[in-house]
């Protein structure tokens, strides 16, 4: 049995909603009843049947509707597609990698046969089927990185690695947590986070680069990171915040439930096996607090959360206005019981 | 320069004369007393084997101290966008092995780095020293338009007008800070215009 995709939009009428069934699947990013940044990387292996993680790519029934809004955001907005010149190698890699995960997890909607070069793809959900080369750019309609990931959900940077460093050098980037591919493309690692809060003098980075720069073929790693976004808006680049920001305003204690979202992102970590460069997946899940509180668990451990956030990384993202009004309504729904350990709801 | 800075945010040093025969210095206005200071560590001939291109600026001092260093050749240009395709020109033909000296303004070491880049150069082996202005060239990441000389925290921006926070965020490629609509949430809220980079 294949996945039901939704029809639904991310902007305007944002009619997005998650099913009951992936209400509960929702990667909630709180395994304990405090956040503070960690360097919290493990090995993506797959995961229980029926959660995010049983398949390493994950594709679910908002596929269609969130490839239909990255195609909108690309239309307005070229430049959340850019890969510097001698990228090309690490995007045939990637499409290679999105390609055989995606068949293997859901063979009832991708198809992918190969003989030797002469590859064929076949994407039932999209009604894409195409006969290319592999290597050879001229064959498809798009160069490879744009190609796959205009099919692929979530946010996708390519890094290279060179001097000891992983370098932003390509990025399909349409569903960003308020950072910028336009300006970020060609950082280092340290640079691109530069903004980050706290972070820095944790060390976290300098950790983190050392895991990254070792990762093995074969072997990716993960992380979870996590913000709010007021509506399910996906495009929340700071090349929009002008347009979205406002929404921050808007929060209410009647519409809460509905309004305030929790933005979840997986972060996978793929060594690429031609060019050695770094394939980093930022998948994005949304879930409205109307949802997220049918987990009674959720609903109290984020209240906590939310409540004892530190200043610097409620303002970095973005709370500020409206964490009182949250932090109220969610208080509702705590009567301080303990909670129990791990993710996942009870 | 800001008490308080971040990661991307460029670090400048003094110029120091480095070995190798071929120099190229980049230099606008102050730029040039960077370039005199540092003569007085240099070893003889190191100004034979010299090329320097200096913008003046609106003041026009400094030319006659740059001549006195008798370099191989200077280039003395009204402004950085008029030296701009001869910089490429030089860059392009350069062997390996030039050495490359920017000082003065922001906005100068900038723009000469990335030509620079582009040209294959790695930004750790170029010497750059500040000297002058503050002023910032900065990229709206709304409209994507750059806004030179930006000396006020917050800024408007010069190409789509909204008034923008101007961050520590730097790009080397763009060779610009990065500036965000500072009022996005209520745009009725205008935080005062201070004199931030003089």
């Amino acid at each position: 049995m294949g996945i039901t995709f939704r029809k639904e939009t991310f902007r305007d009428d944002y009619t997005f909603r998650n099913s009951p069934e992936h209400v509960r699947r929702f990667p909630f990013p709180f395994n304990e009843d405090a956040y503070m940044y960690a360097v919290n990387i493990e090995p993506h292996v797959v995961g229980p049947k029926g959660s995010v993680l049983e398949n390493l790519i994950d594709v679910d029934e908002h596929y269609v509707a969130e490839m239909q809004d990255r195609a909108l955001v690309l239309a307005e907005d070229p430049l959340r597609c850019q890969s510097l010149p001698h990228m090309t190698l690490a995007g045939w890699d990637l499409l290679e990698l999105l390609m055989e995960q995606q068949a293997l997890g859901y063979p009832e909607h991708f198809t992918l046969s190969r003989d030797g070069d002469r590859w064929r793809w076949i994407n039932r959900p999209l009604g894409i089927d195409d006969t290319f080369t592999f290597g050879d750019t001229s064959t498809l309609p798009y160069g490879p990185m744009e190609y796959i990931t205009r099919q692929s959900q979530g946010d996708f940077c390519i890094l290279d690695q060179r001097d000891g460093n992983l370098w932003m050098d390509a990025g399909m980037v349409t569903t960003q947590a308020d950072w910028s591919l336009d300006f970020d493309i060609g950082m280092n690692f340290f640079e691109w986070h530069a903004p980050v809060p706290l972070a820095h003098e944790k060390g976290i980075f300098t950790r983190a680069l050392k895991f990254l720069t070792n990762i093995q073929q074969g072997k990716p790693a993960r992380r979870l990171n996590w913000t709010m976004t007021i509506n399910p808006r996906l495009d929340t680049s700071p090349e929009n915040y002008h347009k979205w920001g406002p929404d921050r305003a808007t929060v209410t204690p009647e519409n809460v439930g509905q309004k305030v979202h929790l933005r979840v992102e997986l972060q996978s970590f793929w060594r690429l096996p031609r060019s050695n460069g770094i394939v980093f997946p930022i998948r994005c899940y949304l879930i409205k607090m109307d949802e997220l509180v049918t987990q009674p668990k959720w609903a109290r451990r984020l209240h906590r959360v939310i409540r004892d956030l530190p200043e610097e990384l409620a303002t970095y993202k973005g709370l500020t206005r409206y964490r009182p009004t949250l932090v109220e309504w969610l208080s509702k729904l705590d009567d301080g019981s303990p909670t129990s350990p791990g993710f996942g709801p009870d | 320069m800001a008490a308080k800075t971040i990661i991307s945010r460029p670090v400048y040093g003094t110029l120091s004369p480095q070995p190798g025969k071929h120099h190229l210095f980049i230099a606008d206005a102050e730029g040039a007393l960077a370039i005199t200071d540092m003569a007085g560590k240099a070893p003889a001939g190191f100004f034979d084997g010299a090329e320097i291109v200096f913008v003046p600026g609106r003041e026009g001092k400094h030319v006659a101290a740059l001549e006195a260093l008798q370099p191989v050749q200077l280039h003395v240009a009204p402004s950085f966008a008029s030296l701009l395709p001869r910089l490429k020109q030089t860059l392009t033909n350069a062997h390996m092995g030039l050495r490359l000296y920017l000082a003065g303004t922001e906005g100068l070491i900038g723009q000469a780095m990335q030509a620079a880049l582009e040209a294959g150069i790695d930004h750790t082996s170029m010497q750059t020293e500040h000297r002058g202005s503050l002023a910032r060239r900065m990229q709206c990441v709304h409209c994507k338009g750059i806004t030179e000389n930006v000396t006020t925290q917050p800024a408007l921006c010069a190409h789509c007008g909204l008034l923008l926070l101007v961050r520590d965020h730097y790009s080397r490629r763009l060779a610009a800070f990065q500036g965000v609509c500072i009022n996005a949430e209520d745009r009725s809220e205008i935080p005062p215009m201070e004199e931030a980079f003089p």
